[in-house]
């Protein structure tokens, strides 16, 4: 040891880094290589999108949710028009609510395909995002033929869906489903079970289930930990009750786990859409696709042209939107990061009062210092790829 | 039916709890409601630790989930906010509402100390409505701009804010300008029937008031 005094590094890690998926500064204070301490600096893609949404109608607000976590933006559509259906007092038919699930399973493979691969470059391998992002393509025509948006669907509405799926389009999903699981077993043969992968992975970013509760991780993240905690189980909405589907769970909590559930999970993912599409395809799963409620959902285009009433409630429905009762709800849904919550207060009018986005990445990220703490230097890109952080929900 | 008969068995389930946790800590609840299935409690801030204490270690609650917490402004009531926390508990598949009223003097107690998720989200709290939390370790803005001035999800606080930015290609730098709208927002006040544009003049009418007769 010499006598000269050691100071402690401080490094910038970000905003342009290509392992902070996104636009993240880290401030990191650095012993030597280990990581003393760790400071998120965000809000750098902040929108302010929970002021915009005050002075909009709520279905103009929906959009909004699509720029939150934008590779899976059903997911949390989802989210803000089962609070709207839930001080609406209203159901979704059966139909609407199976299209629901088959495309919020889809956007979980979106998130899931991007993150494990992403993550698996982020520790070194450069071929697993090609191919993710082979399939993830296939998905997003999907959306844009049901919804005419690669990414930004806008197709879950208060009541139901905007728009019915054509009978081909519910078909290709079922051919796609087959193939995708032979891809999931080629991802899994080519890194999962890789030897630099394992090494980069398995125990780092260890966090046990207490400190996962304690710190608000939800989603893989506790699953990672050993809890079999997922909503679609546990508090189920729509028609997950009826649908057969296992939870992955892992044993050690660390980065390796986590990723690992997340091809299990799209797995399963893969089953639940099997399902919805047998269900679809069956008598008891045709029928309307949004509720009825015409003080909610506007009429379709064939009934605005012969209908005085339809077109009046059209213009009424896109000019001042429907009324809210006052009240305030929170409504959660397992998105593929997490918990995403919508706290959703009305007073009564057309906009909404109050709506906070809880975004499961915002808790994810906050736990950065926690987890990172005497860690390498380099495990910190990995641990960062395995919370599965996506800046627009993150910033909103 | 059937479901109108599990949310009301859901909604006695839920009140008893509710009347349950107040009768634990006499004094420390001013308010239980339950509304759309969710129990809501409104706590006195003075309290607000032991309460959220008992809350998450209490064998019939384990709230030990911190899910959310952020805050609501009414600038009409004489404290303006309501603090607003949401705690989840996973082995009673529970969750909860705590809301605690303040104004943008008087600090909350922080949670941080119980839930360290609570850190950020008070930080945010901070950002957005100016509510200030005691014993918080580190209360400093976390999503606006660096050097921002204001707290934007206050009601007063206008939409378009206050500043803006751009790239300065003659002082190759960013800078901050004040707003300046090339086109008003278009804000129709659907509420009363008979005015729809209240807050600007419809292109031609402005002629109307220049008119002599």
């Amino acid at each position: 040891m010499s006598d000269n005094p050691v100071r402690n590094f401080a490094i910038n890690f970000g905003p342009q880094h290509p392992a902070a998926h996104g636009v993240l500064r880290l401030v990191l204070e650095l012993d030597g290589e280990v990581v003393e301490r760790v400071d998120p600096h965000i809000g750098l893609l902040h929108r302010g999108t929970e002021k915009l949404m005050e002075a909009r109608t709520y279905l103009q607000n929906v959009p909004y949710f699509d720029r939150l976590d934008y590779v899976a933006p059903m997911n949390q559509e989802h989210a803000f028009c089962l609070a709207i259906e839930k001080l609406l007092g209203i159901e979704v038919p059966r139909r609407g609510q199976l299209l629901r699930v088959l495309f919020c399973e889809i956007g979980r493979i979106l998130s899931h395909l991007l993150n494990v691969t992403t993550q698996a470059m982020d520790v070194g391998a450069l071929t697993p995002p090609l191919w993710g992002f082979e399939e993830r393509e296939k998905l997003m025509v999907f959306y844009e033929r049901a919804s005419g948006a690669r990414m930004h669907a806008n197709y879950f509405r208060p009541g139901g869906v905007h728009l019915d799926c054509p009978p081909q389009l519910i078909d290709d999903i079922g051919a796609w489903c087959d193939p995708f699981l032979k891809t999931v077993d080629d991802l899994q043969d080519l890194f999962i079970e890789n030897r630099i992968f394992k090494q980069r992975n398995v125990d780092i970013g260890v966090v046990s289930l207490e400190d996962c509760w304690r710190w608000g991780f939800s989603g893989v993240m506790v699953r990672g930990s050993g809890a079999a905690w997922d909503l679609r189980k546990a508090q189920p909405y729509e028609c997950y009750e009826e649908i057969d589907f296992d939870i992955p769970v892992g044993r050690h909590g660390d980065n390796y786990d986590r990723q690992v559930i997340r091809m299990e999970e799209m797995r399963q993912s893969t089953k639940i859409m099997k399902q919805c599409i047998e269900k679809l395809s069956r008598a008891d799963g045709k029928g309307p696709v949004a509720t009825p409620h015409h003080k909610v959902v506007p009429p379709s285009r064939a009934e605005m042209k012969r209908s005085m009433e339809a077109l009046i409630h059209h213009f009424k429905l896109y000019t001042e939107g429907f009324h809210v009762p006052a009240g305030e709800v929170y409504c959660g849904v397992e998105a593929p990061k997490g918990e995403f919550g919508v706290y959703l207060v009305s007073d009564g009018t057309d906009k909404p009062y109050r709506c906070k986005i809880r975004a499961p990445g915002f808790a994810h990220l906050s736990a950065m210092d926690f987890l990172c703490r005497k860690s390498m230097l380099a495990d910190v890109s990995a641990i960062l790829g395995s919370l599965d952080i996506v800046f627009g929900e993150v910033d909103r | 039916m059937m479901d109108n008969e599990r949310r009301e068995l859901l909604h006695q389930e839920l009140k008893q709890h509710g009347d349950a946790i107040v009768a634990a800590l006499p004094g420390a609840i001013s308010d239980v409601k339950v509304a759309f299935g969710e129990l809501t409690l409104t706590v006195q801030a003075s309290r607000l630790i032991e309460t959220v204490t008992f809350l998450r270690d209490d064998s019939s609650c384990l709230y030990v989930s911190f899910i959310d917490l952020t805050a609501v402004d009414y600038p009409l009531r004489e404290h303006r906010f309501d603090v607003v926390t949401h705690l989840l508990s996973p082995k009673q598949n529970r969750r909860i509402r705590i809301k605690v009223e303040t104004d943008d003097m008087t600090p909350v107690p922080s949670l941080a100390a119980l839930y360290p998720a609570a850190n950020w989200f008070e930080r945010e709290a901070y950002d957005f409505f100016g509510v200030t939390f005691s014993g918080h370790p580190d209360l400093r803005r976390l999503l606006t701009d660096y050097g921002f001035d204001g707290h934007p999800l206050r009601k007063d606080f206008p939409m378009t804010g206050y500043a803006e930015v751009r790239y300065d290609d003659e002082q190759k730098r960013v800078v901050y300008e004040p707003v300046r709208l090339v086109q008003e927002f278009r804000n129709f006040d659907f509420l009363s029937p008979w005015e729809g544009a209240i807050d600007y003049v419809l292109p031609g009418d402005e002629k109307v008031k220049h008119n002599p007769q």
